[in-house]
């Protein structure tokens, strides 16, 4: 009994975080450009005003439309209930390994490109077509990145992989780990549409990616699919956070170690939230043609983490 | 007892498919010989799932040899194992849904193209595929194989009218006939000296060979066998061949016939050769390697959607391929439950593969009846007209997407989960090709993605961009049936992965270097491959995806507004959207292309008319942009020079005279005299 209410409770806090991660990287990214910015709980009055709007589809919209947003939230949040934000041990670590977060991301990814077509718009279609494009290059870099995790921890399994890191401190600072860091946390500004690749808070078209795309939703759909991006980030930065450095992820479910591991997941996504922050403030947007160079540069990361973890076996 | 009525099932199949074969050379009537052939060909697929159940069921190989039948090269001899038995099943299921399919579709060459030559030629590849999973002897293996590939020939050449059918059609024959010979030579090498070409005497004569004859053996047999299935450097012929066939043709061809290529390598490097060196299984993987990128790249740019359905096949393979080879290398180093799950992950992309592109090329072929073209860039917003051909396409999409929870998600994990036990070993070769292997299965996972996007949603969604596609009819009841029951094993085939995974390990049981009973591989619901930890189950994962989305759904219904207004598309304020501002799918495709741009050597031509009272009026763009086919231009068009300027030379001793024919024939008869004489002396 005790293992499921854990997993519950694990989805329900991620799920309730992962709009507070979005604010707190706004008002971050504000203070840091000397703005005074909106509070970091913007994001759920955004929410709450959406979900209370009605919903304007296009006439060209099929029931594609319709359906992805539910699909989009429905594979970030099955995503995010694999990935061990509080605990390790739990019954859902069977069910799912890195890859499966992987994947189930990417169906994300894919209903919403579709959803993105559909109205008929450009905009959607561009948004679509380059969204596509940067997945796909992204997709290696995450691969290597997990063999690389999977070298040391001999599995692919998120709970061994944090394990292995628990019992031997000494391979978080090992290069194969380090390189592999540095990939996926590319990768990460890639796949969640942070600078350099794309520009959350755009709103000229011709630069979009991801804003592009939901360009044609509202009211509830937008709810869904905003939610789900933050939820998106929230994923990330537990699993940069929580792979590579697992100190505090509970490995008894006791009340003190839960609360050990809330702690520190809370310090965690806020270290990676600052970092991230900064980084948007200090570098501009790169060109999209630009965007391939960076992601062979994660590409080259992760090959290195590879080959130093079979070079240190 | 049983034997005799394993015995009569395989009666069934043949005579099923035969009588089809007949019936649709009666003079009947169009629909009757469109039925008749279908029904044959349905109860003959079903016939052949029935033999091959009982062979897997059972476990017990069956055989049947008919001496009198094909004397001179030990008679006919079939005999049916488990690796045979999974190729026949794969046969059977997209045999059985692409006849159906093929009744409706084939209604719209009455009168145009002969259902009669279809149907008959039809059954006839299915029988000659059926028969290559049975042969157990050289001569029967070659005959069917070779009537597969003349039967496939003439269904490639069905619309025999359109000038790139028969461009396609000579491209077809002389690729398989060179895959034919390097078969017959890697046989050749096989067969004992004194005679006889039954499997087991090649499997005998196979340890008795120098390792270094051998490896050629099986560097003929991948290349022989690999021109059928479409590796990469051979693959040319595919994209143009498949899309050529009527759609259940191609179906057939891409979902099982190149899957045909992959049981010739498995029987013999796996069955006849045995264990063989660690670079075998490499070789295999740096094909398997080459093949899904160069495949899927070149699918990302086709504006065609069924040559893109063909340069997908190309991928699939290549995946398929990343997986036997990684299959032969555990044998080889000695790891047998590794090199099982390897094996047994490869057999599930076969069968997955067999389904959802099966699927595809019904759904691209649906979609080609309905508006007569297959051009991407003139279709669009065809979910509106062909809902049930689109809900089926979009099933085999994801699934070829490799997204969770369909059946391609499963094969594709299991791939990878494949290359994991590399890990353990301590060759020097294995880690650099694992590493490349992972990364190019990834990186074929992310664009075969980006590619089924644009298929999907430039032929299915937005606004349709042209007066065919707008005036679009949805198939036949057949024709949707078919699809409806693909779509349904995509989704059984991934859901089910726990029951049909522990199969597949059991058909690999035995066979060389390979345990006899292969562990599990699962544990309840959970997949398990050996050693690693690793797990997963794609059921949990479909519960708790539909669990999401419900919750979500009803989330929303209660706590939302429910309001919902049907406007226009936003559009910067301009007056009504057309088609033309839509993405195409060159467009979709663009970034990618320039990604790419050394590989695919894209020439562009731009011409701008303008007004001439100024340049600022512009009167008309022309742009043309083509990607250079790389292996075409740079390889085959050489080849096929030399090829043309040698066969040109041999025109002085074509006299057109009988006479000298005759004296031709006598000095040649005489030549192979004197050798043989030699020979034997």
């Amino acid at each position: 009994m005790v293992p499921w209410a854990i997993e519950i409770v694990q989805a329900a806090l991620v799920l309730a975080l992962a709009p507070g991660l979005v604010g707190v990287v706004r008002w971050l990214k504000a203070r840091l450009q000397s703005r005074r910015g909106a509070p970091p709980w913007q994001p759920y009055y955004e929410l709450r005003k959406l979900f209370g709007k009605e919903v304007v589809v296009s006439s060209n919209a099929s029931w594609l439309f319709r359906l992805a947003p539910y699909v989009v939230f429905a594979s970030t949040a099955a995503a995010a209930c694999l990935v061990p934000s509080l605990a390790v041990g739990r019954p859902l670590d069977a069910v799912g390994d890195l890859l499966v977060v992987v994947y189930l991301l990417l169906l994300g990814t894919v209903f919403l490109s579709l959803a993105g077509l559909d109205p008929g718009s450009a905009f959607g279609g561009m948004g679509s077509s380059r969204e596509m494009t940067v997945a796909a290059l992204a997709e290696p870099t995450v691969a290597l990145a997990i063999f690389a995790l999977a070298l040391s921890a001999g599995s692919t399994n998120l709970g061994q992989i944090v394990g292995r890191t628990l019992t031997d401190p000494a391979a978080a600072l090992s290069p194969g780990h380090l390189f592999a860091f540095a990939a996926l946390f590319v990768v990460m500004l890639a796949e969640t549409g942070r600078l350099p690749v794309d520009n959350p808070a755009t709103h000229l078209e011709l630069t979009m990616i991801h804003e592009a795309m939901v360009l044609e939703y509202s009211g509830r759909y937008l709810a869904l699919i905003e939610w789900a991006a933050a939820l998106k980030l929230l994923v990330f930065f537990a699993l940069l956070g929580n792979l590579f450095l697992p100190w505090g992820v509970a490995v008894a479910a006791t009340p003190v170690a839960l609360t050990l591991a809330l702690g520190s997941l809370l310090l965690k996504l806020a270290v990676i939230a600052v970092v991230v922050a900064v980084l948007e403030t200090r570098v501009a947007k790169l060109r999209l043609f630009r965007v391939p160079e960076l992601l062979s540069v994660s590409f080259v990361l992760a090959l290195l983490a590879v080959t130093s973890s079979f070079l240190a076996r | 007892m049983t034997l005799e009525t394993t015995a009569c099932v395989l009666a069934y199949m043949v005579l099923a498919y035969l009588g089809g074969a007949v019936a649709a050379l009666l003079p009947l009537r169009p629909d009757l010989t469109r039925a008749l052939s279908a029904a044959a060909a349905i109860g003959g697929a079903v016939a052949g799932i029935v033999l091959a159940a009982r062979v897997l069921i059972g476990g017990a190989p069956f055989a049947l040899t008919v001496p009198a039948l094909l004397s001179v090269g030990g008679g006919l001899a079939l005999r049916l194992d488990t690796l045979g038995a999974f190729f026949l099943i794969l046969v059977g299921v997209v045999a059985a849904p692409a006849a159906l399919y093929g009744a409706g579709y084939s209604r719209a060459y009455t009168g145009r193209y002969s259902l009669r030559w279809l149907g008959a030629m039809l059954n006839l590849f299915l029988l000659t595929m059926s028969v290559v999973t049975l042969a157990d002897n050289v001569l029967t293996f070659v005959l069917a194989w070779e009537a597969m590939s003349l039967a496939s020939y003439f269904l490639v050449m069905t619309e025999h009218e359109r000038a790139d059918t028969v461009a396609a059609g000579g491209w077809y024959l002389a690729m398989t006939h060179v895959g034919l010979a390097l078969i017959l030579s890697a046989f050749l090498l096989l067969v004992p000296p004194s005679g006889g070409g039954s499997f087991a005497e090649l499997r005998g004569m196979a340890v008795t060979l120098s390792p270094s004859l051998r490896g050629v053996v099986f560097v003929l047999a991948v290349l022989g066998f690999g021109s059928k299935a479409g590796l990469v450097p051979l693959h040319v012929w595919l994209p143009r061949a498949h899309p050529a066939a009527p759609s259940h043709v191609s179906a057939l061809m891409s979902g099982v016939m190149v899957k045909l290529g992959v049981y010739g390598i498995l029987r013999v490097a796996l069955d006849l050769l045995g264990v063989g060196p660690a670079w075998w299984g490499a070789l295999l993987i740096g094909l398997g390697a080459a093949s899904a990128l160069v495949g899927v790249l070149y699918a990302l740019m086709e504006d065609d959607l069924k040559r893109l359905l063909a340069y997908s096949s190309v991928e699939n393979v290549g995946l398929i391929f990343i997986g036997v080879g990684a299959g032969l290398l555990f044998t080889s180093l000695r790891e047998p439950a590794a090199a099982a799950l390897a094996l047994a992950a490869a057999l599930y992309h076969a069968l997955n593969h067999a389904v959802f592109k099966g699927l595809l090329f019904l759904g691209a072929g649906a979609v080609a009846h309905a508006t007569g073209t297959r051009d991407m860039n003139r279709l669009g917003g065809l979910v509106r007209r062909l809902p049930w051909t689109a809900a089926c396409f979009l099933v085999g999409a994801l699934a070829i997407g490799g997204l969770p929870p369909f059946n391609g998600f499963v094969s594709e994990w299991l791939l990878f989960q494949s290359l994991l036990p590399a890990i353990g070993s301590s060759a020097p070769l294995v880690a650099p090709v694992m590493t490349l292997a992972v990364g190019a299965l990834a990186l074929t996972a992310g664009l075969a993605a980006a590619a089924f996007v644009k298929a999907f949603g430039i032929t299915f969604l937005a606004l349709p961009r042209s007066v065919e596609a707008r005036e679009a009819h949805e198939a036949t009841a057949t024709m949707r049936a078919s699809m409806v029951v693909l779509a349904a094993l995509c989704a059984l085939l991934g859901l089910g992965a726990a029951f049909v995974l522990p199969a597949l390990g059991g058909i690999v049981a035995g066979y060389a270097g390979l345990p006899r009973v292969v562990p599990p591989l699962t544990a309840g619901a959970l997949l398990l491959p050996p050693g690693g930890g690793a797990s997963m189950s794609p059921s949990l994962v479909a519960i708790g995806l539909l669990l999401a989305m419900g919750a979500a759904w009803v989330a929303v219904r209660v706590g939302a507004a429910r309001g919902l207004r049907v406007s226009d598309t936003w559009g910067c304020g301009r007056i009504g959207q057309t088609p033309r501002m839509e993405y195409t799918s060159t467009a979709y495709a663009e970034p990618l292309r320039r990604v790419f741009a050394e590989l695919y050597r894209p020439t562009e031509d731009l011409t701008i008319d303008v007004h001439p009272e100024s340049r600022y009026f512009v009167q008309s763009i022309a742009y043309r942009s083509e990607i250079v086919p790389w292996f075409e231009r740079y390889v085959y068009g050489p080849l096929v020079r030399r090829v043309a300027a040698v066969a040109g030379r041999t025109r002085a001793i074509q006299s057109g005279s009988a006479h000298a024919y005759l004296a031709y024939l006598v000095v040649a008869l005489l030549a192979l005299l004197a050798i043989s004489l030699a020979w034997s002396g």
